[in-house]
């Protein structure tokens, strides 16, 4: 029913340009896989590659344990769908739908059943004879689904299908692919640029950054315990300190800043000159006296009100901003602009990190 | 190619390559190369060709500067072979007629474009699109009809006592410049269009309300944004008007000759073949001289002029 | 002053409409003028259909008809699979090898129709000469009218495919390739049926070029009449009323399928419409349930 993909050292160039560079990555069968990072990271060049429309220059792609070098689209167990659905206008919904099982000689009524029975799934019984251009959005994605799902794919691989929704839309469908994946148990492969997404539907992430993959984690490990900056920054806020490593012990490292001594976890790959201090706002503290340790004088700039939380921005002495989130739940007091306060936090809540590893 | 071998497969990619080599190189390039050949062969007699005297000449091309002309415009006499003039005026006249398509075609693609409503713009179309359906020579003939000494046109100008008598309209280029520009004008109006619509409106009424007046917004707004339509319909209607055989041949009179015509009498009166495609690459020339040259006033490419 | 200006825009625009009509009109009267010999509208010595049934009779007419829709049919089918397969080639390559190709194609078009009739004519009868064949290609006849016809009727069926396959999402080629489709197949239901209107418009522009072609046909017709040379030669010799007659029946022709035409796209526009309005709705809704 579903497969797992093995990509193993694959990379692929442009002419000189190289879009992904040596990708390493087993993809479990029956997962939802997310591959999230900035367009232009490479994202979507691996997912052409699963689908045989790019070959890689280098390295072997696997589905479900098969080589897939050669095989073109047509032949390949998986079924995209594209970041505009490229739903077919001419054909009504049922003939788009049983597309995949025309090509493949399948007769009118079993192709017309199936179809009917897929619409039944994606909940819109009554669509089989419209036209595209008479569904709405919402409706588009799940026909767009629908179709995908028509050829029994093992792997179903996703560009970015929610990015032409609008917000709330865009939030229900999450739930909506999720539970449909699960109902089918077919490994999704899904290419987003928005961390929401990939955090909110994923089994694990993969983070990608200038055709590398930067990490590939559970969502919670993602945001937990980044790998490197680029990862700690492209997923989720950071207040980032500058310094350098003095005296490392048990996963823990004093680091020397420009605001004096902290102490934070020393991530594994933290070596060499690019190193940083990561911390979360929802981490960072505003007191008005000094902590124990990790506490830094601030001054109050700006205070913005964010709905469920409240964000409070403070400067250093060397005008560095700190941003402090608070929730809005009435435990915390709100200070005012101009107002003298120590930024600190736990050192088990910051990373020592280098920079993300870059493709070039 | 690539690109196209992998959406289409090797077998379909071959097919149309083929389709399109056919196309290209079995009815337009070897055809104008032949005819280039052709254009420095002598006429002979056909047990010659192929013989000795079957050699490369500039002959045909010189037959251009046989038999002169008197003339005299403006008190001036000077003399001039027959075939330069008759080149000369067809040029001289295919420009004439493409002016005065622009200059009636201008206000009606304006109008078209900027003030009729966008419901009523269909029904123009169609009332436009009848005449260009209709055939070239029915709308020929149906000037030749209007122009005749005793036609509808001088009959009208009696009854409203304009004239006293009929009038012979058809006198030296006048039925030709009539019938071309009637018969192009709607390939000057439709690029022209084309090129206006495209204007931003908000961009005149900006104009406007700078306080420009309305002649200023078509010389600095307008005109420059519909510089390749009208480069597009100028081209159109000079080659089709100097390429032109039917309008001249039906409204021309006895003292009006075009080019084509002459290169018809070579064909198919004279069947000096070579000949014919000596006169009939130096037509082809003309018309490239020319789009050359509007496209370069004009700072066009070839495939702004296709739109 | 602007309402002044609107006004004689419009006074215009009607002027001219006179203009491209009324020869249309005075030409079609003299059809049914009762005269002798010469079509004329003035004086009007009655109303008659003589000349339509002169027309009926006219043997020369028939075969000329005859000959001009097979020509066009010819024409039509040879141009709208070579302008397709042309505008496929140049929309999949880019580069100076797209501007050479494309150049070439467009340039068809300005070539007057004389050069390619003489140049058609020439190089067909050199190689039925080279290989001394006395097949009936390599000499003058309609056949020879339909290759030089096409050689630039092509070129305006690749315009209008082209443009059509600009607004065509390669994606969904793709997507058909994903779905599992061969290349046939995806070029049968993906890529043709994306093309129609313009193939039926590539065909609908060609049959009437080249029904109203004369200067190809003039030059390689050898002695066959099509309609336009039949026209041709009688408005020179031999003029009748039942020419009038014949322009009024073609006016007709074309003036019904410009409105049969009119009617067809209004009817899409309104489909589309109403489906748009639809998909609308439909959103609104599915706004609401969330």
């Amino acid at each position: 029913m579903s497969a797992g993909i093995d990509l193993e050292n694959v990379s692929c160039d442009f002419g000189s340009f190289r879009a992904v560079d040596n990708a390493n990555v087993a993809i479990r069968p029956g997962e939802f896989f997310s591959f999230l990072g900035p367009s232009g990271c490479g994202k979507t060049t691996i997912l052409r590659m699963i689908s045989g429309f790019i070959e890689p220059t280098q390295g072997t792609i696997k589905i479900g344990d098969k080589d897939m070098k050669g095989q073109r689209p047509n032949q390949r167990p998986t079924a995209l769908i594209f970041q505009n659905l490229a739903l077919f206008p001419l054909m009504p919904i049922w003939e788009n739908i049983s597309f995949g099982l025309e090509v493949r000689g399948v007769d009118k009524a079993t192709r017309r059943a199936k179809a009917q029975a897929l619409l039944e799934m994606v909940d819109l019984p009554g669509a089989a004879d419209k036209m595209v251009s008479q569904l709405s959005g919402g409706q588009k994605q799940r026909v767009a689904i629908a179709r995908a799902l028509a050829v029994e794919p093992k792997v179903m691989l996703l560009d970015e299908p929610l990015s032409a929704l609008d917000l709330k839309l865009r939030q229900h469908m999450r739930a909506e692919l999720r539970a449909i994946q699960k109902r089918t148990g077919v490994t999704f492969i899904y290419i987003t640029h928005d961390q929401g997404e990939a955090l909110a539907m994923s089994d694990r992430v993969g983070v990608m950054s200038q055709g590398r993959i930067q990490q590939v984690a559970d969502p919670r490990e993602i945001y937990n315990n980044p790998v490197n900056g680029f990862v700690a920054s492209f997923v989720g806020e950071n207040n980032i300190f500058a310094g350098s490593v003095t005296n490392a012990s048990d996963g823990m490292s004093g680091f020397e800043t420009a605001h004096g001594a902290l102490r934070a976890r020393l991530g594994a790959l933290a070596k060499g000159s690019n190193i940083k201090l990561y911390v979360r706002p929802e981490h960072t503290i505003l007191s008005e006296t000094a902590a124990a340790e990790n506490s830094i004088p601030v001054t109050v700039s700006e205070v913005s009100f964010e709905g469920a939380f409240i964000s409070v921005l403070s400067k250093t002495a060397s005008g560095q901003t700190v941003v402090a989130e608070l929730r809005n739940d009435g435990s915390a007091t709100v200070p005012d602009i101009g107002a003298a306060r120590f930024a600190h936090f736990n050192a088990s809540h910051a990373s020592i990190l280098p920079d993300a590893a870059t493709g070039v | 190619m690539g690109d196209m071998i992998r959406r289409y497969g090797p077998g379909l990619t071959l097919l149309v390559c083929l389709l399109t080599a056919f196309w290209l190189v079995m009815l337009v390039i070897v055809p104008n190369m032949t005819l280039l050949e052709s254009s420095f062969r002598p006429y002979l007699p056909v047990t010659e060709i192929g013989g000795p005297r079957d050699v490369y000449t500039f002959t045909n091309y010189l037959k251009v500067f046989n038999g002169d002309i008197e003339l005299s415009p403006f008190g001036f006499t000077f003399h001039l072979p027959v075939h330069v003039l008759t080149f000369s005026l067809t040029l001289f006249y295919s420009v004439v007629v493409t002016l005065i398509c622009f200059a009636l075609a201008y206000p009606l693609s304006y109008f078209m474009a900027k003030i009729l409503s966008p419901r009523s713009l269909p029904t123009m179309f169609l009332l436009l699109f009848v005449p260009l359906w209709v055939s070239e020579v029915l709308r020929a003939f149906a000037w030749w009809m209007i122009l005749a000494l005793k036609g509808p046109l001088s009959w009208l100008l009696m009854q409203l006592h304009l004239i006293d008598h009929e009038v012979r309209w058809i006198v030296g280029y006048n039925g030709v410049m009539i019938g071309l520009v009637y018969t192009y004008v709607l390939f000057m109006i439709f690029p022209v269009y084309n090129a206006i619509s495209s204007l931003d409106s908000n961009q005149i009424e900006a104009a406007e309300d700078l306080g420009a007046p309305w002649w200023r917004i078509h010389l600095r707004i307008v005109l420059p944004h519909a510089k390749p339509g009208i480069a597009s319909g100028a081209v159109m209607v000079f080659m089709l008007s100097a390429g032109s055989l039917l309008v001249p041949s039906i409204l021309g009179s006895t003292t009006s000759q075009w080019f084509t015509q002459t290169v018809q009498q070579w064909m198919l009166d004279a069947l000096d073949w070579n000949t014919a495609a000596a006169y009939a690459f130096l037509l082809l020339m003309m018309c490239t001289l020319f789009v050359s040259l509007v496209m370069k006033i004009f700072r066009v490419k070839l495939s702004d002029i296709a739109n | 002053m602007h309402k002044i200006r609107q006004t004689l825009a419009r006074v215009y625009a009607a002027a001219f409409i006179l203009y491209m009509l009324l020869p249309l009109v005075i030409m079609s009267a003299a059809a049914f003028n009762n005269t002798d010999k010469i079509p004329a509208i003035v004086p009007w010595k009655g109303v008659t259909t003589k000349w339509f049934a002169a027309l009926w009779a006219d043997d020369r007419m028939w075969h000329a008809f005859q000959n001009t829709i097979l020509v066009a049919i010819a024409v039509s089918v040879i141009a709208v699979i070579v302008g397709t397969a042309a505008a496929i080639l140049i929309n999949s390559v880019s580069g100076n090898l797209r501007a050479a190709l494309y150049g070439t194609m467009i340039s068809t078009i300005l070539i007057p129709g004389a050069v390619i009739g003489i140049s058609t004519m020439i190089m067909w009868t050199k190689i039925g000469n080279a290989l001394d064949s006395e097949f009936i290609l390599f000499n003058p006849g309609l056949h020879l009218s339909v290759l030089g016809q096409v050689s630039y009727i092509a070129a305006i069926v690749m315009l209008l495919v082209l443009a059509r396959l600009q607004s065509f999402d390669q994606g969904l080629e793709e997507a058909a390739l994903d779905l599992g489709a061969t290349h046939a197949q995806v070029m049968r239901r993906i890529l043709l049926p994306h093309l129609y209107p313009a193939i039926g418009a590539g065909a609908a522009v060609s049959f009437f070029q080249s029904i109203e072609n004369f200067n190809v046909t003039q030059f390689t017709r050898g002695g066959a009449d099509t309609l336009t040379i039949y026209v041709f030669s009688k408005v020179r010799s031999g003029i009748s009323p039942t020419i009038n007659a014949l322009a009024f029946l073609l006016i007709i022709v074309t003036l019904a399928m410009a409105i049969l035409y009119e009617i067809k796209r209004r009817r899409n526009a309104s489909v589309e419409a109403a489906r748009e309005a639809e998909a609308r709705r439909a959103a609104v809704l599915e706004e609401a349930i969330i």
